[in-house]
């Protein structure tokens, strides 16, 4: 297998400062934010990698991009070999492009309003100069709508039938990957078994890869074949699905798996997790998880942890590993 | 035994619409008993909000309570108005919400907003309520309360102001508190901090809790009976480990089954098809009919019967479909 995408010490900063006169008034210094920082990773063709995070990890900035609606700061990306934001060949950017597509967590949102769903879903080839005739509603009946439903308006469908449009309408150009960001976060449960079995049997049906960004540990557990745990913009973890969840090495991932709600954890006392995740306009030096982590030594708040191989796993801290047992 | 803390009664909701009286609550009742938490769980439009905020007067017109009783202990609280109804939120019954800035004023400090309602419901002094204002958000665990009493909630982050509003919905010791999708929107580890929290308060205070939520994990760690909600209806209603582990509505066991961790292993999930019905469109007969892999004749014309045992179901799971 080779890997489709390739992520090399990929970072992205923010400028979040105050406007400028504000900044010279109340002599405040320029913030930045890191969003992402210095993330390598690369995702086999036809797998499904999936990152996992809470609130403002740096998810959805690293889908961002993967997909090219944002630039790195430092490093790159390179999908199928070609770096989109380097490459000065039009031919073979414009190719790449076609060969990514991506699905947002709000089928609310993203579907025009006024627009009928056949055009919804055609633009993308439309706007490519192809040709979409029958393409809307042999989509529709891939994603399990009816054909019919080409004549409709998106408010006359549930949002588990929006995010099928959604993905019809990302599958319409054809694409190799498609960065999925939270696509069932929105949607009940019993839809979003729909929804997710849907997105299992057009991979396994049409060879796609996944990046598949979500907060939820039993959805990301249910789809990935290999998953990557943020903090604060740094990736912490990254394992294929059974290692990481059998045996999780990362003192963060560790936290994260107790404490998760279990299904049968019927009386569970949870021991809650220490602290909150820190202003990420200041995160603590070192390894930004030392000031909640159980394991933190001296060396973990002066240096930040290098990835590393243990038992099975990426990790990047400095004690992991290293306890007996 | 003891009564019940609350206790409600055939409650019927009802939204008169120019095309349609909707009852997003149809024939609910459940009681919870002191020091009992109760979960209510049910896709998005069951009703779980709706009763919720009928127990607390907080309907919003043109939604009213059509029928039914609502009695906290020995008072009837449905058609409290004023003065009344001011007196049973606070003193009566707390309340947190998915939103705490719902529940917070932003223009009072915290230390304020919450020695005044202390003030407001309990027989005490401008100090001792103050004292007692600070000793409850030590309670719930803000770091440097008395630093923080001036604070505004604007500069707390979610949970931290999730915190306030748990020691707000607290502070005059109510009997029952109506959680409201608390920490839906808070990570998982805030999340797991604001549920065990709420557990020890409630249960050192021997509070009753009503805790509305879409999350199973969450219901199974922290509800003693689950009630699950369903197009307006209570499908069923019963202890948390026979409910999740051995559903009799056939939508709990379709429920159980299209969570993600229920179906470890498998390449796909178990899925119910279709979606909730919007309530102008209810199907006739049951309105789980058009879904359910048990539907017969019956479900399609008469409507569910009342709960027998823990479902409202003509044909609900036997044991050898539950194993
Ligand atoms: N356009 C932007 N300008 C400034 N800061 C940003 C911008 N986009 C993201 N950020 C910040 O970057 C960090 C990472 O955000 P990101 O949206 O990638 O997180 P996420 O892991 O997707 O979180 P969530 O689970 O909430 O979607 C956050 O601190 C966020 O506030
Ligand atoms: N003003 C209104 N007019 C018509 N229907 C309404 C109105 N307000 C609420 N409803 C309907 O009442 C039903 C019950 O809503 P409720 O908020 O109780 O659902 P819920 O179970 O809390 O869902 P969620 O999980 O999304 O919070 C929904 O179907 C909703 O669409
Ligand atoms: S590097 Fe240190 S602080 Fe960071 S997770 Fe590992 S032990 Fe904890
Ligand atoms: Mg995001
Ligand atoms: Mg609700």
């Amino acid at each position: 297998m080779s890997a489709l995408v390739q992520v090399r010490s990929l970072t992205r900063i923010f400028d979040v400062s105050k406007p400028w006169l504000n900044r010279v008034v109340e002599r405040l210094p320029k913030a930045m934010l890191k969003a992402v920082s210095d993330v390598s990773l690369e995702i086999p063709e036809r797998s499904v990698y999936a990152l996992v995070g809470e609130s403002g990890s740096g998810k959805s900035t690293i889908g961002k991009m993967v997909v090219g609606l944002l630039s790195p700061t430092e490093g790159a990306v390179e999908i199928a070999g070609i770096d989109l934001h380097r490459e000065t060949d039009t031919a073979k950017v414009d190719g790449v492009r076609s060969d990514i597509q991506m699905i947002f967590q709000d089928p609310y949102a993203s579907l025009n309003p006024r627009w009928k769903v056949r055009d919804i879903i055609s633009e993308p080839v439309v706007a490519r100069g192809g040709t979409a005739d029958g393409l809307a509603e042999r989509l529709l009946e891939q994603v399990g709508l009816a054909a019919v439903d080409a004549e409709k308006f998106p408010h006359e469908f549930s949002g588990g039938q929006r995010q099928r449009i959604c993905i019809a309408r990302a599958l319409a150009s054809e694409p190799k990957l498609i960065v999925c960001d939270e696509p069932t976060s929105a949607l009940d449960v019993s839809v979003q078994a729909q929804v997710l079995n849907l997105m299992t049997d057009l991979k396994d049906d049409l060879g796609l890869t996944y990046l598949f960004i979500s907060h939820d540990l039993t959805v990301v557990q249910h789809m990935a074949d290999v998953i990557g745990v943020l903090y604060l913009g740094r990736l912490v973890e990254e394992a294929p699905r059974e290692a990481l969840f059998s045996n999780p090495q990362h003192p963060y991932t560790q936290m994260l798996f107790a404490a998760a709600p279990k299904l049968d954890g019927f009386g569970r006392e949870v021991e809650p997790p220490k602290g909150e995740i820190p202003d990420p306009i200041n995160p603590p030096s070192g390894c930004a998880y030392h000031p909640r982590c159980p394991l933190a030594v001296a060396r973990c708040s002066a240096e930040r942890p290098e990835m590393r191989d243990v038992a099975g796993s990426r990790v990047a801290c400095h004690v992991a590993g290293e306890q007996a047992g | 035994m003891t009564p019940p803390i609350l206790s409600v009664r055939d409650l019927v909701v009802e939204i008169p619409t120019r095309n349609a009286l909707l009852r997003p609550v149809d024939r609910v009742s459940f009681d919870i008993a002191a020091g009992e938490i109760l979960g209510v769980v049910g896709e998005s439009g069951a009703g779980k909000s709706m009763t919720g905020n009928a127990v607390i007067g907080l309907l919003d017109r043109p939604a009213h309570i059509a029928s039914g009783e609502i009695w906290l202990k020995d008072k009837r609280i449905d058609g409290l108005k004023g003065e009344g109804l001011r007196k049973v939120r606070g003193k009566g019954i707390g309340m947190v919400f998915q939103d705490p800035l719902t529940s917070l004023n932003p223009l009072l400090p915290i230390g304020e907003q919450i020695s005044e309602t202390i003030l407001e419901h309990l027989p005490v002094s401008k100090s001792e309520a103050e004292a007692r204002a600070l000793a409850a958000l030590e309670e719930v665990g803000i770091p440097a309360a008395k630093a923080r009493m001036g604070s505004y909630p604007h500069e707390f982050s979610g949970g931290m102001r999730q915190r306030v509003v748990i020691a707000l919905a607290l502070c005059a010791e109510p009997d029952l508190v109506i959680a409201d999708e608390p920490t839906t929107a808070l990570d998982v580890s805030v999340q797991a901090q604001i549920i065990a929290l709420l557990k020890r308060l409630c249960r050192d205070r021997g509070t009753a809790v009503m805790l509305v939520t879409h999350d199973m994990g969450v219901i199974a760690e922290t509800a003693d009976r689950v009630a699950v909600m369903y197009a307006g209806r209570l499908a069923e209603l019963g202890p948390v480990r026979d409910v999740l582990t051995a559903a009799s509505h056939p939508y709990t066991a379709g429920l159980m089954g299209s969570t993600p961790l229920a179906s470890k292993g498998l390449a796909r999930l178990n899925q119910i098809p279709g979606s909730m019905p919007r309530l102008g469109a209810l199907p006739t007969g049951c309105a789980f009919h058009p879904r359910c892999p048990k539907t017969q004749e019956k479900c399609r014309v008469d409507p569910a019967p009342p709960m027998q045992g823990r479902a409202a179901c003509w044909y609900p799971m036997t044991v050898e479909e539950i194993a």
